[in-house]
């Protein structure tokens, strides 16, 4: 009953996108207010439908209601809660379903909070919305449904794949749907924008913030990937430049150079029609995304079953969308006139060099996931395009955004001289280069000399973030009262940007030394066995049976000293899911500051010289690996600050609008002509 | 400046970016790239090289699989159903590897004719057919069969 009610509601969801994404366009177009009107109820109506089926969803994970098809083939009773409830998005049809309940929560937040923006521009936004709703509500009915019914229902579910039974993995997908869900904002913002003909600074101002968010989310998305990817996998690896991977990748990198772009466009009111093509781009690669990952057309690590028929329905998309709006483009985009004039030195010279090298690196990450595709279609044979394709040609290319990152922000706008700037990161340039000679010295090797540029790179960001921060509040030049006056009085964006870039440093650092210097050490170990590895000795105490609720398995035990002082005990697993007929592996790690002690139990044989058996282990040390993860949090922390900036919560410009602003919160929609 | 001499910076500096990543990706796509071999591949093309990483994708051999005794080393064959070919690999061997099962990997062809591994790709699903491999079944004219296998 409760999956039918489930089923009603995505059609009814359906029928409201029809709505929804129809009427207020026409409205806006035609000047009938009643039907502009029809945008907020008809946006809200929709997240209501949606989230009733969401809930419909989960409830017959939770129930385990193997009645329904999608329950039976990705769950189990024996499953613990939280892998009952994140299984509802650990499969096609129910991530579909958590894609399209949070377009609708984006939808209803635009509804909500929109309240500063025209009305017509908020019909439009809301109308693109719909129409997106439209395309995967139907997606999800007509080729995903996830209520369908099996009779007779079977007693026991399949399960979910246990390696995907995860915290870390629980909470990746929710919010990488945040991110890439949430450029359709910037992606609707940007064609009803096409539609009326007009952006300025106070539509900068009103996109950034969702774009910022939806950054944010999609930076703490990735990082969860990565980190889950490390210690779950077994591998010690955090990036594997997997298709999968880099279609979540270069969203990012698009979203990136969006965030960025509409600052000029806030300020200056120039590259407009370029910031309106980043947020259409970033939104396709979106979805583009969405259809490597559903299709299966890559071979990837993140293989889900897949299913020919859906991968045309999302291509048939991809092409209505980018091209639809790439055509909307090309029509409306000649009459965006820019504004502010600058000079090529200057913070918008600057940020144009950023976008330029980062929507660069993004289609060479793009060329490469598709390379064999392309290939492949033309009959030039099977071929796989891996780790050292990126690292030549990404990594140079990203090289130039970081240094130019920290001369940028000291750059003033519209005419800046460079060499008082440089002259101001004098010592950041100072302790780069000591970085650098360090590093080489203490790593005492030619192969090295780019290793220590990473660091180099690092440092100047950490040291650059923060001299541009002592610089604004004045440390060190009156008393430390004023410098603290100074410091809570700077504008939030202020410090989002200098904690996102430092962050930027701080994870360079940590993918350098991580990559470069990581210690790795393979053999078969009986009880009794010491390993040393980068001064920590491993002893192997052997290895117990285990029982979990819903596996059994083998638990290693590693006592670990340093310098004969006990440090700590590692126990990597070995478990093997009955229900699932698989296993899997999980790391024993010690995370440090300098880096993390990582063992993982393998293979038991037989080994009549030492005792009866012994372990194959793996042991690795990565160096510094956790600044990569704490970088990215850092990152997004950054993007959060700057998200709670003043100027993104007064939304509009001051004078005529602010007082229509007051208007609209009281009276019923005002709708201008 | 005017909004003219602006544009031909921009164009300017942007192809500029462009030519230097084409430059890039032109020289990785010389050597950087990894091609695809079955097992009939192997056995039937002679230039295959072996100085170079290649992949190698097929079913892995039933009752093939030998694993390590005291050097780490696993053994086992993959076949595309026509013809065979001997892997060793050094290393823990992903969880999700089955004797009966699809699997790609990575490393050097040696002179002998045995392919030394340095990488055993792990999917997700052990229902999934890596495309490569399914792709090498059909050519060998054998995919129904492991289907009808199943």
């Amino acid at each position: 009953m409760i999956a039918e009610i489930g089923q009603f509601a995505l059609i009814l969801a359906l029928v409201i996108a029809i709505i929804q994404g129809t009427i207020p366009l026409a409205g806006a177009a035609l000047n009938r207010a009643q039907w502009v009107a029809v945008a907020r109820p008809a946006a809200r109506g929709q997240f209501l439908f949606v989230i009733i089926a969401f809930c419909c969803l989960t409830h017959a994970y939770v129930t385990s209601d193997f009645s329904v098809a999608n329950v039976a083939q990705n769950s189990h009773t024996l499953k613990p809660l939280l892998y009952k409830v994140s299984g509802v998005w650990g499969n096609h049809e129910g991530s579909m379903v958590l894609w399209v309940a949070i377009l609708a929560l984006f939808g209803l937040a635009v509804a909500e909070f929109g309240t500063g923006l025209p009305p017509t521009l908020r019909a439009r936004v809301l109308s693109i919305q719909g129409l997106i709703g439209v395309a995967f509500l139907a997606f999800i009915l007509f080729t995903s449904n996830p209520f369908l019914r099996l009779d007779p229902a079977p007693l026991e579910g399949n399960g979910l794949n246990p390696i995907l039974q995860d915290p870390g993995l629980a909470f990746h997908p929710p919010f990488l749907y945040l991110g890439y869900v949430g450029f359709s904002m910037a992606f609707s913002f940007a064609v009803a924008a096409l539609i009326e003909g007009r952006v300025d600074p106070a539509w900068a101002r009103w996109v950034r913030p969702w774009t910022l968010a939806a950054w944010c989310a999609l930076t703490v998305g990735i990082a969860l990937g990565s980190w889950w990817a490390y210690y779950e996998l077994g591998w010690g690896g955090w990036w594997f430049w997997d298709p999968v991977e880099n279609a979540s990748f270069i969203p990012w990198l698009i979203g990136t150079a969006l965030l960025h772009s509409a600052v000029v466009v806030e300020k200056r009111d120039a590259l407009k029609s370029w910031t309106i093509l980043l947020a259409i781009l970033a939104f396709s690669m979106s979805l583009l995304g969405t259809f490597l990952v559903r299709s299966g057309v890559l071979t990837s690590v993140h293989a889900f079953a897949s299913d020919p028929e859906r991968g045309v329905f999302i291509l048939g998309l991809l092409v209505f969308v980018i091209g639809g709006s790439l055509t909307l483009y090309a029509i409306r985009a000649p009459q965006l006139k820019g504004g502010g004039l600058f000079a090529p030195i200057s913070r918008e010279g600057a940020l144009v060099l950023n976008n330029l090298l980062l929507t660069t690196g993004a289609a060479v990450v793009l060329l490469g996931t598709l390379y064999p595709l392309i290939l492949d279609a033309f009959g030039g044979g099977k071929v796989s395009v891996g780790p050292p394709f990126f690292n030549a040609t990404f990594v140079p290319l990203m090289v130039p955004v970081m240094l130019a990152a920290i001369v940028g922000a000291m750059l003033s706008w519209k005419r800046a001289d460079i060499g008082a700037v440089f002259g101001r990161l004098k010592i950041a340039f100072y302790i780069a280069l000591i970085a650098i000679g360090v590093t080489a010295w203490f790593a005492g090797n030619l192969k090295d000399v780019l290793a220590a540029g990473g660091i180099g790179i690092a440092a100047w960001m950490i040291v650059g973030s923060a001299l541009e921060i002592a610089e604004r509040v004045a440390l060190f030049k009156g008393p430390l009262s004023s410098s603290w006056r100074r410091a809570v009085g700077l504008p939030r964006s202020a410090w989002g940007m200098a904690i996102a870039h430092g962050a930027v440093g701080i994870m360079v650092a940590g993918i350098t030394a991580s990559s470069a210097w990581r210690v790795e050490k393979i053999q078969l170990m009986a009880p009794g066995d010491i390993i040393t590895v980068s001064g920590y000795s491993l002893k192997f105490e052997g290895a117990k049976p285990i029982k979990g609720p819903n596996y059994h398995g083998e638990r290693g035990l590693f006592t670990v000293t340093k310098n004969g002082k006990a440090v700590t005990t590692l126990t990597p697993e070995k478990r093997e899911y009955p229900a699932e007929r698989s296993q899997t592996t999980e790391a024993g790690i010690l995370t440090m500051v300098s880096g993390d002690l990582y063992a993982v139990l393998g293979d038991k044989s037989k080994n009549p010289a030492k005792g009866g058996a012994s372990w194959s282990t793996r042991i690795y040390f990565n160096p510094l690996v956790a600044w990569i993860w704490v970088g990215a949090i850092l990152m997004a922390g950054g993007g959060l600050v700057s998200l709670t900036d003043r100027r993104h919560r007064i939304g509009a410009p001051k004078t005529a609008r602010k007082a229509a602003k007051k208007s609209d919160d009281i009276k019923p929609e005002p709708v201008s002509a | 400046m005017t909004r003219k001499q602006r544009r031909m910076n921009f164009i300017v500096l942007g192809l500029l970016t462009l030519g230097v990543a084409a430059a890039l990706v032109l020289t990785a796509l010389e050597d950087k790239i990894v091609f695809f071999y079955s097992p009939t591949d192997v056995a039937t093309k002679k230039h295959i090289p072996t100085n170079q990483q290649v992949r190698v994708g097929g079913l892995v051999k039933q009752g093939s699989w030998k694993k390590p005794t005291n050097d780490l080393t696993h053994r086992f064959t993959v076949t595309d159903l026509r013809h065979d070919i001997p892997i060793s690999y050094k290393g823990i061997i992903p969880d999700i590897f089955r004797e009966g099962q699809g699997v790609v990997v990575l490393g050097k062809l040696q002179a002998n004719g045995n392919f030394q591994a340095d990488e055993v790709l792990a999917k997700h699903d052990e229902k999934y057919m890596p495309p490569e491999v399914a792709e090498a079944l059909k050519k060998s004219g054998m995919w129904k069969h492991t289907e009808d296998a199943k």
